[in-house]
């Protein structure tokens, strides 16, 4: 992989594409390890009332980490707004990925409160990475108001069924001239590598790792597939031959 | 006097400052995110302000997702 190839988002130059979660591990203590392993740069958190004495995921979080934190629980921009602001004052960063979501059975994003949200805080001065069904209006949207990358789903979040939405997705990294990170549904390495083959520009992954029997050994696969889908992707694919077969070997000088 | 914590209505001592209250309930004020009557307070502030009667307090902080 060239060394040149980085992932820009919001001024900020990244050398891994892959991008993962802290929800739903067996045990948060494995999230150091699953770090290392995936030499992802960007985590996902999510923001919640406490418990009294809950200690919350932040221990586990190594401090080069690039804290993500969603609006998970928003069901309208407004609310979205005011779990955003709260994140930028824990004082991590101004990124923050934008998940409005009142459908309770399949958490499919509202695009139309989405843009909203993504518009006042761009204005703010937040990185803003929302999170879209790959519908090409909806992500225009996006970019019009200010977005940093568009975070269009493979699949509904947490089903690890792949790139469902795959002609979709293809349809948005062909228009849209912002990053491009494929976020929910991806379930295996294999889903990764083909979004990155696609030109998808990176892959955010929790379900697909937290679920795994192995979420270390997970991680590490996760990182390859991605690496590997990118280089295939820089190196450009042998076209699809339809019909006969097209022999790889020479056709003369046979031993007879 | 009563404020409302997280949605709860709850009995607190009069007059203490936000920083009690938050290390009163064995948190780490550093990983806790504040916001008391729909204004968000910055976390250098919770020793200076002073909860109210009435006041509503959401008192939040990171956990797992994706």
């Amino acid at each position: 992989m060239q060394s040149s190839d980085k992932l820009v988002i919001g001024g900020v130059e990244l050398e891994s594409r892959l991008f993962i979660g802290t929800g739903k591990y067996p045990d948060d203590a494995l999230i150091p390890a699953v770090c290392e392993a995936s030499a992802s740069q960007v985590i996902t958190v999510a923001m919640r009332r406490v418990d009294k004495g809950g200690s919350g995921v932040m221990g586990h979080i190594p401090p080069s980490m690039r804290l993500l934190p969603n609006t998970s629980g928003a069901r309208s921009a407004e609310e979205a707004v005011r779990l955003a602001r709260l994140a930028r004052a824990a004082g991590c960063g101004n990124w923050i990925k934008i998940e409005v979501i009142s459908d309770t059975r399949y958490l499919l994003p509202d695009g139309y409160e989405t843009a909203k949200a993504t518009e006042i805080l761009a204005r703010e001065g937040f990185t803003v990475l929302p999170y879209i069904n790959p519908d090409l209006y909806v992500a225009r949207a996006c970019v019009d108001a200010g977005a940093a990358a568009v975070m269009p789903l493979g699949a509904p979040i947490g089903t690890n069924r792949g790139l469902r939405t795959k002609e979709m997705l293809a349809v948005l990294i062909e228009e849209i001239d912002l990053p491009v990170v494929v976020d929910a549904g991806i379930g295996r390495p294999s889903h990764a590598c083909e979004a990155m083959e696609m030109g998808a520009d990176a892959c955010l992954v929790n379900t697909g790792i937290a679920s795994s029997s192995d979420p270390v050994v997970m991680a590490g696969a996760f990182r390859r597939a991605v690496e590997a889908g990118r280089a295939a992707f820089l190196a450009g694919a042998g076209a699809v031959q339809t019909g006969k077969a097209i022999a790889s070997s020479p056709l003369t000088g046979f031993l007879r | 006097m009563r404020i409302i914590i997280n949605g709860e209505n709850e009995e607190i001592q009069e007059g203490i400052t936000l920083l009690e209250l938050i290390s009163g309930r064995g948190l780490d004020p550093r990983t806790v995110v504040a916001e008391l009557n729909r204004n968000i307070i910055a976390g250098e502030d919770f020793a200076a302000v002073r909860l109210n009667p009435d006041d509503s307090l959401e008192l939040l902080h990171f956990v797992g997702g994706g």
